[in-house]
């Protein structure tokens, strides 16, 4: 199977505090993988790394075949990445962003235009194409802007906390949209405060003060810790945390 | 208190901002005071010479040999200078008179003329000077071989800006500038900032009154701008050499009016505006764009087309740096300024009273 | 359920608060009381109108139509009184990132006239697990100890309300139950809450709860009502297949509908007449393997999702 993400004793220090300790992991290709952690204990410092956005301090690490230390440009243009917090540029209609994005990421003119009535119509948006992205209700803006990041098909695609807020059902549409994606072989890299979303992963991991604790498939880990949910197995780890400021 | 000594601390912790804000007089006085003034090297010149004779030629060798001037056109008609002005390609246009030599020959006396472009009077005051310098070291060794005292005299005539203001204008202009943009732009952005951050919902939801709000806000940025006049007046008397020629106590009290103004029109912007971008937009269009162009910091105002004379008059910049340069430059006492003051506190009790007004106890 | 007794008035008191913005119908035709001294949360989604009945609670909005009370006082004409009393705390983080944590609390101490040595027995519990950080800026603090400081910051000056506007988003799963706990508490201690959330796990937290979508109440009531009235039989349905699982139980046409649900799928049924066995069939004639399919009772998720799909 081809190892989309190889990260080796990946250290991520700031002064005296080591934000990321030593983390080694692989995923493969279409796997969708869960990256959870309390609050603090370093998934966005790791999640900075593995995109090219911050150099390690130490350890390597691979996305897509590239050195994310060395070749942070290849990363960048390998991989697609959508945040809770930035999505969708705010002022601009539905198909403009489709065409920005797409355009950033060096898509071709026309493939832009066929591909955007054909993600149009799978996401059931072919009326909303002339509105402006800042009139959309929350769940279809997140389901629009995953869309967008796997716009130019790259081999990895970060998501981070995507689901925050939004409604239930939505939720729901927005993880069918991550089943496909990785069915079409993207690999799916996402955090999520919600636990039932853990289930959804086909492996995950949970940090711990900057550690991996625990990385398995969500079956096992339920074994391992005698845990009837992925919540309880979060919690069991999480109250380990000797970081107070979380 | 504990608010004003909470703002205190947002103005100390944002080091960068504050170093702009205390550099910024410093910056501005300079700028305006030596880069503009500095000598002029290279400046092109233009030259009608309808003699065309050996003195003119001699003249107009000594120019291009010189470090300050380089000639690059020689014009055929009078109508060709002030096309060269229009364009901006020169600084100056030397203009002989007819029959140069023979006229110095017979009479004794030969007329030059010397245009300059007024519109920055401080550059036109030098090139003008190293002109008259070249030509009358050409008298001199003309003088040496003919033994007969030549008389050239040059003729200075000064385009848009005949009678050269300005020598003095830009320390009153800076004065009015920089309290205009650290009062207002800084309220306005400070006050923005909250409802930014969504502390504004928190402090609106609290019993503490808007009046409040809005003083703890000025009273920073009141004690900031004192720290700038200070810097200002120390900076033009010390190193610039623009005396204070009247009382420093009333130009003090205008300057404390002036600065109550500009407080107050901050306070009235933020409170229309949300977002700190736009507080810092609407400074800078509505603010200092008309206190640049219309103060008659830059362009005198009795030049401008009507309309732009009515608006200058309720631009509290043009009252204030009228006011400075009664007392500053021109000596004159407490009489002198009380139209400006009397306008001066009008407009700011009633922007004061606009934005007590305006202050929205709401969120929208 | 519905009929609230009618004794000691009501702590918060709205009636058909309605409002919009433009075109947008924000809130539409709100009511509902909250007792003294009870958790009240408001569930529902981003965008369901749950930031606007906080702002026009809190004085800071005012409605186009309908009238609220809180704690005896009008929203419009006593606002000044209201400012008194409560506590809030927005949504987005909304302290001082560039004053440390201890001025942050002395400086809202004094806004409300207080200090924090008054008061100090209040925030006890809460403040001291941020206090050995007292000298950090807010803006350094992580997203849990921010919490707990913007809480602080609402509690110090004693409020009779408190309204926490979605304190827990973005926050993990162990803090947030820690900051439940911590609203436990300060129940306990008479205090009245209205919290919006929309985690719907953190339901089942609250005394009682409303649903709230698209600006409108779903339902008011005690979670464990809201979970009774569940209209319909639930299903919880798994096979080694689970996306192929998904497809084809929406495509029986016993079905209702069907959701993942963690690790399930969870099925609600047409049928009276289902037997699980038909169900089983159906599944292994689809090629399923190590199927398991039980009979559950709903979680408020589940009620959510009925209620909004009618």
């Amino acid at each position: 199977m081809e190892k989309v993400i190889v990260v080796e004793n990946l250290t991520k220090k700031f002064g005296n505090f080591t934000a990321v300790d030593h983390i080694s992991f692989e995923v493969e290709r279409g796997e969708i993988f869960g990256f959870l952690g309390a609050n603090g204990a370093g998934k966005t410092t790791a999640m900075r790394m593995l995109c090219g956005l911050s150099i390690p301090t130490s350890g390597k690490g691979f996305v897509a075949g590239f050195d994310i230390h060395t070749q942070s440009e290849q990363v960048k243009k390998n991989i697609g990445y959508m945040s809770q917090k930035f999505a969708l540029s705010e002022d601009l209609k539905v198909w403009e962003n489709i065409r920005l994005f797409a355009g950033i990421y060096g898509v071709p003119e026309k493939k832009i235009a066929l591909k955007t009535d054909e993600l149009l119509k799978r996401l059931g948006f072919e009326s909303e194409r002339d509105t402006l992205v800042k009139s959309l209700p929350l769940g279809w803006k997140q389901k629009l802007a995953f869309s967008v990041a796997i716009f130019h098909e790259p081999k990895v695609v970060f998501l981070d906390e995507p689901t925050g807020g939004v409604d239930p059902a939505t939720r729901r549409q927005f993880w069918e949209l991550i089943y496909q994606a990785a069915d079409r072989g993207i690999t799916v890299f996402v955090t999520t405060h919600y636990m039932d979303e853990a289930e959804y992963c086909d492996r995950v991991s949970i940090m711990v003060d900057g550690r991996i604790d625990a990385l398995d498939s969500p079956k096992n880990l339920k074994n391992e810790f005698n845990a009837n949910n992925m919540d309880e197995v979060f919690h069991q780890l999480a109250r380990k945390a000797k970081r107070v400021d979380r | 208190m504990s608010f004003v000594r909470k703002e205190f601390h947002h103005i100390f912790r944002d080091k960068t901002t504050m170093a702009i804000l205390l550099l910024l007089p410093v910056l501005m006085l300079i700028l305006f005071g030596y880069a503009i003034t500095t000598e002029v090297k290279n400046s092109k010149l233009a030259i009608y010479d309808p003699s065309n004779d050996m003195a003119t030629r001699a003249i107009i060798e000594k120019f291009n040999a010189s470090e300050y001037f380089s000639v690059v056109e020689l014009l055929t008609k009078p109508a060709e200078i002030n096309e060269q002005f229009k364009n901006g390609e020169v600084k100056m246009v030397v203009v002989f008179s007819e029959k140069f030599y023979e006229n110095m020959l017979h009479t004794g006396t030969a007329q030059v003329e010397l245009i300059a472009d007024g519109t920055d009077p401080n550059s036109a005051k030098s090139v003008v000077s190293y002109a008259t310098n070249i030509i009358a070291v050409y008298q001199q060794e003309l003088f040496k071989v003919q033994k007969v005292p030549f008389q050239i005299n040059p003729q200075v005539k000064l385009l848009y800006n005949p009678q050269m203001k300005g020598a003095y204008n830009f320390v009153p202009g800076v004065m009015g500038m920089i309290l205009m943009l650290i009062c207002a732009m800084m309220t306005s952005i400070s006050i923005a900032r909250e409802k930014e951050l969504g502390t504004m919902e928190i402090l609106l939801v609290s019993p503490m009154k808007p009046i409040y709000i809005i003083i703890s806000k000025m009273i920073p940025y009141f004690f900031l701008s004192l720290v700038n006049l200070t810097t200002i007046l120390l900076l033009s008397v010390f190193v610039l050499g623009v005396p204070i020629a009247g009382s420093l106590f009333w130009l003090i009290v205008l300057s404390l009016v002036y600065i109550f103004v500009t407080l107050s029109l901050g306070l009235l912007i933020s409170s229309i505006v949300n977002s700190q971008l736009v507080a810092l937009l609407i400074s800078g269009m509505v603010l200092m764009l008309p206190v640049i162009m219309l103060s008659g910091m830059m362009f005198p105002v009795e030049n401008m087309p009507v309309f732009f004379q009515w608006l200058s008059q309720i631009i509290p910049a043009k009252w204030y740096i009228i006011g400075v340069k009664k007392i500053m430059i021109k000596g004159l006492g407490f009489t002198s300024i009380i139209p400006e003051l009397s306008v001066l506190s009008g407009m700011g009790i009633f922007l004061i009273a606009a934005s007590m007004k305006k202050f929205k106890f709401r969120l929208e | 359920m519905e009929e609230q007794n009618i004794n000691p008035a009501p702590s918060i008191h709205c009636e058909s608060l309605s409002k919009s913005y433009g075109k947008v119908e924000a809130l539409k035709n709100i009511s509902f009381n909250v007792e003294k001294g009870e958790i009240f949360g408001i569930i529902g989604p981003d965008g369901a109108g749950k930031t606007t009945l906080f702002r026009i609670l809190t004085t800071l909005l005012l409605a186009d139509s309908g009238t609220a009370i809180v704690d005896g006082f009008d929203v419009v004409k006593n606002y000044r009184e209201i400012r008194n009393r409560v506590g809030y705390v927005p949504g987005r983080f909304s302290l001082y990132q560039d004053l440390t944590v201890e001025e942050n609390l002395n400086f809202f101490a004094t806004v409300f006239n207080t200090s924090i040595a008054e008061n100090y027995e209040l925030i006890k519990d809460i403040y001291q697990q941020i206090e050995p950080f007292k000298t950090r800026r807010a803006g350094k603090l992580s997203g849990g100890m921010k919490q707990k400081l913007a809480l602080s910051c609402a509690l110090i000056h004693k409020p009779s309300v408190l309204f926490l506007d979605e304190p827990t988003t973005g926050v993990d799963p162990v803090s947030r139950k820690e900051f439940w706990s911590m609203l436990k508490k300060l129940k306990e201690q008479g205090i009245t809450i209205l919290v919006s959330t929309p985690y719907m796990d953190e339901a089942s937290l609250c005394d009682r709860i409303a649903l709230i979508q698209n600006g409108q109440f779903l339902k008011i009531d005690t979670p464990q009502n809201i979970v009774k009235q569940f209209g319909n039989a639930l299903l919880a349905v798994r096979s080694d297949s689970m996306s192929k699982l998904l497809k084809d139980l929406r495509e029986n046409e016993l079905t209702k509908s069907c959701f993942a649900f963690g690790d399930k799928h969870h099925v609600t049924i047409q049928d009276s007449a289902f037997k699980i066995q038909h169900l089983k069939e159906y599944l292994e004639q689809k090629g399923h393997t190590s199927i398991e399919i039980e009979f559950i009772e709903p979680g408020i998720e589940d009620c959510f999702m009925e209620l909004s799909q009618r």
